[in-house]
């Protein structure tokens, strides 16, 4: 069973490529992309695909290796000591699995979406090298090896804010998910929302890509902020004619919002559209 | 297989290792591709490549190994027909026709009408094999540069066909230019130390207490954790003289307050562009030289490379033996600074030239190139900018 665009996400050949590589060699599939570019949801259209189940582990700032793997919870343990309980002799009671450890445990594949890797700790990808590439870790309080019955998909997602270690790089397939072009964005926009108006879908990406081009913009908006704008769009059934008018107050296209997320973008969109209109 | 890609890959000074050309070997084995030239393009760039910055470099290497084209040393990296060209227009265009041509939009803009005529030409010669300039009238054919070291438009890009999706070089400029505004030089600093002092100092670890205490099953178990010290490491080399001139003061203030901040700052001086030799000194520059190679010795790559300059300089200083405006040099800059980001991975370069000017100075396109895009104004958010890629 092979990785390629469904009716719901459109997959370039490349990323068919490395998607289908990872699975067949059993690598992780690290996937890194401007934000917006639908890394996420990429996770869930392999699972789908594949006919797996997903399980999501999102990696906060906060995020140790080790809670993917499981975790030793001692303060239930002391207050059980306190109270009495039989459980407390057994330290197994007290280790509690992790995103991991439930991905090795499951009897079918499953998908791993280890998603924003690079919000955590430096040490964090090490940390998982040896977990990530034999599919097993020891549990020192129990003392067993958990081995995964079978290797599951692993994917990765990095938004670049850290750069990753090259004994982490080493392991995985890498693939860069590209900013689509305008015909891939119609495609994008087709397979979500298959009865917009095409006049409509036109111009709001003509309004789409121009805002891209605006030099100096701190968040460029992107295919996830493009869909929720079309979204808007087609709640609020906003005439064609309200995008491609020159009128000078409506040179900000409507419910910007949903494309600009940062005032400072607003502000320098307001005053590039002043000086055009001027101009 | 492939070894001769492979190396080529290292020479271009793409980071690949045995591991991944096993990995590449592995998957063709799988016939996880089909074996049409893409998808084993695809391919060896998903198992071969780990950072998107390399993907250009790749593109380069793929196109020329797969024609089977002897690849041209540093060449390779060097984008000198786009560096004659704006060289040509310096040297012909009055300064009102500079205008016209920032105007226009820039070099880039040029370099379009350049490659539109190129195609035009191409189609008058019947498809010749050689797009040798001879347009009578065009200002670029005049100049005799490589048509195949441009690389643009090749074969019509525009039908994409298949093979030629490394010929279109679209990761080139995978990292955005924010344009900023010149902003005090203290505030500036302040972001420095913040890099400097990364890391708080904690003596008594609560939450380590507790969990261990817990664990103990209410025994009381301290836990401590070593106070974290700066461990940041600073190389900074300053540009001096010359069209640095202007900026000293500037570079100067960042350095005295940059010295008394971080415990590991070392400096040395260059000019222009970094050959053989740095100093420490500048009274003593032609007495007391340190050797570029022997201070990539002494400092591991764990140091953070820092340049300041303005980047402004002839093109010919970076990109050819003998360049140096002040001896001569028997590599090129560009060798030299290629070898100290390579030995120092975080590096950047700091401009105090307002970014929107870079664009129009040839050397500084060159060098931010080379660095990576990792060239930042020296300026508040250029600083966080720097702080923040060598950090990562």
């Amino acid at each position: 069973m092979a990785f390629q665009s469904t009716s719901s996400y459109v997959a370039s050949r490349d990323l068919e490529v490395a998607v289908n590589a990872a699975v067949k060699l059993q690598r992780p599939l690290l996937v890194k992309g401007e934000p917006g570019t639908g890394k996420t949801v990429l996770a869930e259209e392999i699972a789908r695909s594949l006919g797996y189940p997903l399980i999501e582990w999102h990696v906060k700032s906060t995020t140790k290796a080790q809670q993917g793997l499981y975790e030793y919870d001692a303060v239930s343990r002391l207050r059980d000591g306190q109270l009495g309980d039989a459980r407390v002799h057994d330290v197994s009671n007290y280790i509690v699995r992790g995103k991991l450890w439930e991905a090795f445990a499951a009897d079918e594949p499953v998908v791993v979406l280890i998603d924003e890797i690079d919000k955590a700790d430096i040490e964090f990808p090490n940390d998982l090298l040896l977990e990530l590439d034999r599919m097993q870790f020891h549990v020192y309080e129990t003392r067993e090896t958990i081995v995964a019955k079978r290797r599951p998909v692993v994917i990765i997602t990095s938004n670049n804010e850290k750069e990753l270690p090259d004994a982490f790089l080493r392991r995985c397939f890498f693939h860069y998910i590209r900013f689509p072009d305008r015909e891939t964005m119609e495609k994008i926009v087709q397979t979500h929302y298959p009865d917009i108006k095409t006049s409509l879908a036109r111009e709001a990406l003509n309004v789409f890509f121009d805002i891209r081009e605006l030099p100096g913009l701190k968040k460029k908006p992107a295919t996830s902020e493009l869909l929720d704008w079309l979204k808007l769009l087609m709640i609020e059934d906003l005439p064609v004619e309200a995008l491609r008018s020159t009128d000078a107050k409506l040179v900000i296209p409507p419910l910007h919002g949903a494309l600009l997320k940062n005032e400072q973008d607003v502000q320098l969109f307001e005053r590039l559209a002043f000086l055009s209109r001027r101009g | 297989m492939f070894s001769g890609f492979i190396q080529g890959l290292r020479r271009a000074g793409v980071p690949v290792s045995i591991t991944e050309h096993l990995c590449l070997m592995g998957a063709m084995q799988a016939a996880a591709a089909h074996y049409s030239v893409e998808d084993f393009y695809f391919l060896a760039r998903a198992s071969l490549i780990k950072d998107e910055r390399w993907f250009d470099r790749f593109d380069r290497v793929f196109s020329q190994y797969f024609k089977g084209l002897e690849t041209v040393g540093d060449d390779l990296v060097r984008e000198l027909p786009e560096d004659w060209l704006r060289k040509l227009a310096e040297k012909t265009l009055s300064p009102e026709e500079m205008a016209a041509v920032e105007a226009l939009g820039g070099f880039d803009k040029l370099m379009e009408t350049l490659r539109q005529r190129l195609e035009e030409q191409k189609e008058r010669h019947q498809g010749g094999s050689k797009w040798i300039g001879t347009a009578g009238t065009s200002p670029f054919g005049a100049y005799g540069y490589n048509p195949e070291g441009v690389r643009i438009g090749q074969d019509g890009s525009r039908h994409r066909r298949a093979v030629k999706v490394w010929d279109r070089r679209e990761f080139r400029d995978l990292d955005d230019r924010v344009e900023l505004n010149t902003r005090s030089l203290k505030l500036a600093l302040r972001r420095l130390r913040r890099f400097a002092r990364e890391g708080a100092a904690d003596q008594l670890d609560l939450g380590g207490t507790i969990d261990a205490t817990a664990a103990n099953a209410g025994v009381l178990d301290l836990k401590f954790t070593p106070e974290r010290r700066n461990t940041v490491k600073v190389l900074l080399f300053l540009d001096i003289g010359g069209s640095m001139d202007d900026h000293v003061r500037a570079s100067e203030e960042l350095f005295s307050a940059a010295r008394s901040e971080f415990k590991h700052l070392e400096h040395f001086y260059f000019h222009n562009c970094v050959y053989e030799g740095v100093w420490k000194d500048n009274a003593r520059r032609r007495t007391a030289v340190t050797p570029t190679l022997e201070v990539i010795r002494t400092f591991g790559p764990d140091y953070r490379l820092i340049f300041v300059g303005d980047a402004a300089m002839s093109p010919y200083e970076i990109s050819h033996p003998g360049g140096s405006v002040e001896h001569m040099n028997e590599e090129a800059g560009a060798v030299w600074l290629d070898r100290l980001t390579r030995h120092f991975r975080r590096s950047a370069w700091l401009n105090p030239m307002p970014q929107p000017s870079w664009s129009y100075t040839a050397s500084t396109r060159m060098i931010a190139e080379r660095m990576e895009g990792r060239m930042f104004p020296l300026t508040l958010e250029g600083l966080d900018r720097m702080v923040k890629a060598l950090s990562r």
